[in-house]
Formats: structure tokens, sequence, C-alpha cells
């Protein structure tokens, strides 16, 4: 059938520059560029092109632009050219709209109307040059009450603590699955996780055996509803187990890893056979209600002698805080919420762009339920989705966040562009492929530095902040949102956000 | 916590009870664990391998645990000390409800374990389960096997719900009946296939979302399947069901045919285990060798292949 959809992107190569080494042609896994023998030159076709930008950033010349299509319909505010192309697409296939990478909806983006504090004359700012800034914080469960036995030097705590994990910068990374995305990008994750003193995130994947001893320590092992991978040896390896109830780019619904991206090593990972789907069924078909997730996080306390935390994945939707708030009674000593903006490496596009809510408006109003439960030192809580930078980082556990996931932009940094053909399995950048051509494009040694280089970025930028602050451990910010003020929201937004407006 | 936990409150295998029964000292002496094949329980008459409830005090090498009064935790905090005693076998009297029986006994290098159950346990028995054999002498609950990765559950009774769910290996037996939804999204890799044989009959959605593994129903009882939606989303492995079903019982995504040579080789042995296991159904062997089955399997791999607009 011909296609009446349009490219969306426009090859311009400059033929002065271009001296046909067919790099480009090399580079594109989506088959843009081609050698016509006939015309003795480089052909484009547009209609292929994702705008992933890798021919451009390896053409040597620097002959390639690519850019958004000049042509498009006549302007319309109803239906945009996206609405129309996506139609189209339908009407040529009869299929669900898959798409990658978190929403790109413009809705509201709390973090940009929210301003933080400092210092000035009455109290004193701290220069994190000169003076201990502490960053570190420990997720898990704190006691109601701390008893000490003793006298002098010779005092201990006579509480049991449940285990706590210690995280350095309050940032881990998200989780991607070994499947949906490479081996090098998910080991890259791993090692930069042990080099900096944090975590990443196994997703339902399972853990590649020779990963365990090495990168086990810094793994929180995900135990999702396709249950793939999990066995004793998984669980116990890792520092702490994450049951995944829900994922902010498709609440409610599972996922299918299409058999073109279950390799051999994928499916040994996953423990299924090579070339079938992996499918995980929407709900955890032993969980249907609060007593039932007490039940399998109890079961995982149990096959990890009680040592690991456990936590409980939930995408950010209506009425989670009265959620949140069965599963930390249930017994999670950890509850991560991922918003609307989170990424994925496959959804239906109209799930991921009209389910859920921003993780902004999420993270404060289960912070305030929990603690107007007497119940917020129970778990830990991490928030996920959209987290851009150290500004967003802070502002996350001004609003009441323990730590928070980054996930895009880990990726970002690894050489993601968002091109959001993440489900193809055909990326360019070698991170959401099973390739081995294109996996090869990532050196977890490269690729590491590039992550941990981010994460002490954003550390340093987050201690300046906080020393602006007069704050000197990052511990001290956690629901302080005496520290923020909103800018250009209304009434209900500041209420939800438990924040006063600028000036006020 | 509440109640004692002290070592005077187990019975530890006395020096005598290193004395054990052939079937049962491979287990126990460090050589890992046997092939699934060899994973027989005794021979009838063995009494050592199975002991009524009166008797089990006497049993020989196995440490008594009285379940009674204990909470889930509490009982398998005692039996982790024994297993962390050396304890190849442990038998559970009077269990109520305990959940996740041999769920907290996992170490690297742990040789595989027998524990015999009196009464009834609770929900996720053998959750996890790593390799060890569990006998229970009596029904069970919900959840049992689930996520199992190796090792045997046998159930002298019947089962609740999601039975085998997730189950990536070993294998579970059941005498009677099994509630809904038995071996959800039961998976395979290469030669870890879990194997659930069923006695009795199974109800709705059986083998839901299968991706691997067997399924045998052998409906003792002649009572016809009832279950309906049986292999909803199945994109692997094969269920055979002794007698018939009607084609309205079947999700859309299984079909139905008769069982070939290699399958009939395949029953034969998996009702040689199962009537080893529940030796007093030995009569049946005949009557069930003869029978006729049939067997379900996926339409597709990828159930859901086509569903997308790339």
């Amino acid at each position: 059938m011909k296609s009446f959809i349009p490219p969306e992107f426009q090859v311009y190569r400059d033929e002065d520059r271009c001296d046909q080494c067919r790099g480009c042609e090399r580079q594109c896994s989506f088959g843009v560029h081609s050698y016509d023998q006939d015309r003795d030159s480089i052909i484009s076709d547009e209609s292929k092109c994702a705008g992933c930008q890798r021919c451009v950033i390896f053409c040597p010349m620097d002959a390639l632009t690519i850019r958004p299509s000049p042509s498009s319909y006549r302007p319309n505010s109803s239906w945009t050219r996206e609405k129309m192309d996506d139609l189209k697409k339908q009407a040529e296939t009869g299929g669900v709209i898959l798409t990658g990478c978190g929403s790109d909806k413009p809705f509201r983006i709390y973090w940009d109307h929210m301003v933080l504090n400092a210092s000035q004359v009455t109290n004193p700012s701290i220069d994190p040059l000169r003076e201990p800034m502490e960053l570190r914080t420990f997720l898990g469960p704190k006691p109601d009450f701390l008893k000490i036995s003793g006298e002098g030097k010779d005092v201990a705590i006579e509480t049991e603590i449940g285990p706590n994990v210690v995280v350095e910068a309050s940032i881990l990374f998200s989780a991607m699955s070994y499947g949906a995305i490479s081996y090098q990008a998910f080991k890259s994750l791993a090692m930069a996780a042990c080099d900096f003193g944090t975590f990443f995130n196994t997703g339902e994947g399972g853990l590649p055996k020779e990963l365990r001893s090495d990168y086990g320590r810094c793994a929180v092992v995900q135990v999702a509803s396709g249950r793939y991978g999990i066995d004793a040896e998984y669980l116990n390896c890792a520092a702490a187990v994450e049951i995944k109830v829900g994922q902010g780019a498709k609440p409610g619904i599972g996922g299918h890893l299409p058999a073109e991206k279950v390799s051999s090593l994928v499916a040994e990972t996953r423990m299924i056979p090579e070339g079938t789907d992996a499918i995980s069924p929407a709900p955890h078909h032993d969980i249907y209600s609060i007593e039932d997730l007490s039940m399998l996080i109890y079961a995982l306390k149990e096959a990890t002698n009680y040592e690991k935390p456990i936590s409980v994945k939930i995408a950010a939707v209506h009425n989670f805080a009265a959620i949140a708030s069965g599963i930390v009674r249930a017994g999670a000593d950890i509850i991560a919420i991922d918003g609307l903006r989170g990424g994925t490496g496959a959804a239906p596009k109209t799930i991921r762009d009209n389910v859920g809510i921003p993780i902004e408006l999420a993270i404060s109003s289960v912070d305030r339920r929990l603690r107007d439960e007497g119940i917020r030192n129970s778990c830990s809580l991490l928030a996920a989705g959209g987290i851009r930078c150290s500004g967003d980082v802070i502002k996350a556990i001004a609003l009441g966040a323990d730590g928070v996931y980054i996930g895009t932009a880990a990726l970002i940094a690894m050489g993601c562009t968002l091109c959001q053909k993440c489900y193809t399995g055909r990326c360019n950048w070698g991170i959401c492929t099973q390739d081995p051509r294109l996996a090869g494009r990532i050196n977890p040694h490269i690729a590491s530095r590039r992550l941990t280089n981010l994460l002490r970025a954003w550390s340093a930028e987050i201690k300046e902040m906080l020393g602006g602050m007069g704050i000197n451990a990052i511990e001290s910010l956690r629901g302080n949102r005496d520290h923020l003020r909103g800018v250009g929201l209304y009434e209900w937004e500041l209420d939800v956000l438990g924040i006063k407006g600028a000036g006020e | 916590m509440t109640g004692p936990r002290n070592p005077s409150d187990i019975d530890h295998p006395s020096s005598a009870d290193q004395k054990l029964p052939s079937h049962l000292s491979a287990r126990t002496a460090g050589q890992g664990i046997p092939d699934e094949g060899s994973l027989e329980r005794s021979d009838p008459g063995d009494e050592a391998a199975s002991p009524t409830a009166e008797t089990s005090n006497q049993v020989c090498g196995g440490a008594v645990v009285d379940a009674t009064g204990l909470k889930t935790k509490e009982l398998s905090d005692r039996l982790r000390d024994l297993m962390l005693a050396g304890t190849g076998r442990m038998i559970v009297k009077n269990a109520c409800g305990q959940r996740y029986i041999g769920t907290r006994l996992y170490r690297p290098g742990q040789a595989s374990l027998q524990i015999e159950i009196f009464g009834t346990p609770g929900n996720d028995l053998g959750a996890f389960l790593s390799g060890h054999r569990i006998l229970v002498h009596g029904n069970v609950q919900d959840g049992v096997g689930n996520t199992m990765d190796r090792g045997e559950i046998v159930v002298e009774g019947r089962a609740g719900d999601v039975l085998g769910m997730s189950m990536r290996g070993g294998r579970i037996f059941v005498r009677d009946g099994v509630g809904y939804r038995t071996a959800l999204h039961m998976k395979e890799y290469l030669d870890q296939k879990p194997v659930v044989v069923i006695g009795g009959t199974a109800q709705d959605f059986l083998g839901e979302y299968m991706a691997g593994g067997i399924v045998l129903v052998l409906d003792l009882g002649n009572r016809g399947h009832q279950s309906n939606f049986i292999g909803t989303g199945m994109h692997g492995g094969a269920i055979f069901l002794r007698g018939s079903v009607n084609l309205t019982q079947l999700g859309k995504e299984v079909e139905i045919s008769d069982p070939g040579e290699e399958d009939h080789a395949l029953l034969e042995n998996l009702i040689h285990e199962f009537l080893i296991r529940f030796p007093e159904l030995a009569a049946r062997q005949e009557e069930l060798q003869k029978s006729q089955f049939v067997k379900l399997t996926p339409v597709s791999k990828r159930p859901y292949g086509k569903m997308y607009a790339y």
C-alpha cells in the first residue's frame, strides 16, 4: 500500500563538502542513505529518517544537516500533523501506534514553574568547596523510635533497623532491562553505578549471570509481572529488590518485548526460548489487592532472608497516594513513583500520552499523605519520570522525595537523541538494540565515564544549590517545601504542590 | 517477635539420624542436586519416608519442627537455622497457614533439602524454590511453587489457585484437583522445563499466558474437564488433558491435537512418576496408560506479533 505520510525530516547534503565516503550509509540502520552508482552520488530516502542525528555527528566532512521537513499540511490547531500522520499510519496498517521515550506532549512541566530559595544576610550560605556537604541518602525503612543503650563511649542502638542501602547524591539509574537496551548500554549503567556509589536497576529482563558478582552489589533487581530471569541467586546478589507494578510511560498495561529483540543472550537472561515474544502481563496475577502485594513483598523478604530493602514501583495515577499508603502498610521499604513523562523502550502512544499524572504533583501528594498518616518514615520515596537536570533533582527532594531515578537523562548521556524509535530495535546509537553491529557502537568503558561525569557534575551543582540555601545535608532538604515557590501556577496547583507563590 | 527461639525447641537429628535411607542420603551428602529423574519418593513400605503424624517423632534423619502457634517468620527462622546447622531433612508438623515454606532456604551451594509437611501450609508454598523437595501430607493453599526455579513439590491433597505461576523449572505433583489459573505464565529455557501433573481437574484459565513447560491433567475422578478459557494467551509449552475437552473451553490462542509418539512416551513417563509419588493410586496405572489424551499447544509463538503499527 502506498504510504500517504510525508517524510518527517529533510536530509540536506552539502555536495561541496561531501566526499562520498559513504560513512553516513554505514551509520544509518534505517537505510536512509545509499550510494547510487548510475548517478555517482549519495542519495537519501527521507521517508526512513528518524532524525536521530547519528549521520550528522559522524560525517567527517560536516556535510549533513537533518532538520524537520519544511513541507507541511495546511496548519491546523486541531488536526496537527502528528495527529494526521498517526491516523494515516493506522489506516495503512490497522495496528496500535507504538512509540519510545517519554511523552513529548506539552503538559505543564512544574519543575520550570518552581524556584528555589537562597540565603541572604540573615542566614549564612555555605561554600561547598570549603565545607563538608553531605549528599548521601539512606534508602529503606526508618524506625518510629530509636532506643539507645549504654553510657559514655559505649552506646549502642538497640532498636532493630530494617535494611537500608546507601546512595551517593540521591540519584539512581532507572529500570531499563537488558533486552530493551543493549548489553553494552546495560553494562555501562552497571559500571557507572558501582563507580559512583549508586545503583542501577535491572528492569524486568534479569541480570546476566556473568555480571552478578561484579555488579550485583550496585543492582536493584526487578520482579515484574513477567517474572523473567528470576531465581534465588538473582534476588540475593542484588542490593535491593523492586516489585514493578507500573511504569509512568504505560500505567496499567504490560509489555511485549518483540521476538526480534529476543537474541540468544537475552533469551538466556530472561530464561525463555529464543525468538518468542516476551510478554509481561498487565497485572501481576498473584496481586489483586494490597494484601496480595504484601504477600509478594514478604515472599521476597523471605527469599532474601530479610537482608534487602523491597521497593514497589508504581505509576503516578489518580488516587495513587492512597495506594501508596497501602503499599507502605503492605511492608514495602521503598516506594518508587514514576510520572507521566517517564520513558519507555516501547509503549502504545495513546497510553504514553494520555495516562498518568506529572511526577511533581505526585511527589508532594504522596509525601503529604504519608506524613499525615504518620508512616512517612516507614519507607523511602523515589521519584522518576522527567528528571532532566540537577535543578529537577533538588526540587524533587524539596517536594518530599528521598531520591530520584533517572532513565532518559542517563540514555542521553550515552548518546540518545530521543528519536523515539526504540521499539524498532534499530537504534543507531547502540542503546536500544540487540543488533551486535549497532550495540558495538557503545564502549562500556567510555559510556560509563559519560555517566559518572554526569553524576559528578550534578552532584557539584546540587551542593552549590544546597549551600546557597544554607543547608549542608541533602536529608535536611527533604520535604522542606519552604525552600520552593511557585511562579505562574494556579491556586490549586500551589495547593497540591504544597508551596507558596513567589513573593509570598 | 513472640515465641521462644532456642535450639531446644527443635529436635535436632542425633548422630543415629545420619543413617539415612539411601534415597535421602544422596541429597544430604553434599553431592549437589540430583537430576530430576532420580528424585523419587521412596518405595512404598519404606517407613522412614512416609511417616504418619503419629509416628513422625521417631522418623530417622529428620529434624521435627512443631509449627503449632508459630508465625510464618518464626517457622522459617527455625527451618533456616536447621539448614545452617546442616540438617538435610526437615519435618514440619501441624502446619496451619504459615506461608513461604521453603522460600527462605536459599544459600549458594546449598544441597537439596527434603521438607515434609503435615497439616495445611499457607500461601506461596515453595515460592522461588531453589532445588529443594517438599512433600505435603494434606491440602495446600494458593500460589504453590510461585516463580519456582528447581526442585519438587508433591501434594497429597488438593491445591488452591495460581499453582506453578511463572514457574521456570522443577516439578509439582498434586494428587487431587487444583484451583484457577494453574501454570499461569509458566516458562522454559533449554533443558529447564517445568512440569505440573494434576491428579484431579483444574479450574478456569489453566495455562494462561503459558510460555513453556508441560502440564498434565489426569482427571482421576472421571468428572470431565470443566475448566474454561484454557490456554488463553498461551505462546509456548504444552497442556495434556486425559479424556476430551470441548473446543468452547479453549482460549483462542491454542489449538488441539492428538498426542504424537514422543508425547506418548512423555505421558507414560509422567504417569509413572505420578504413581510413584502416590502409590495408593497404583491400581489406576493400566487405565491411565490406555486412556485417550488431547494435547493443547499454542497457535503461535507470537500471539500479539501483528498488533502494532511500526
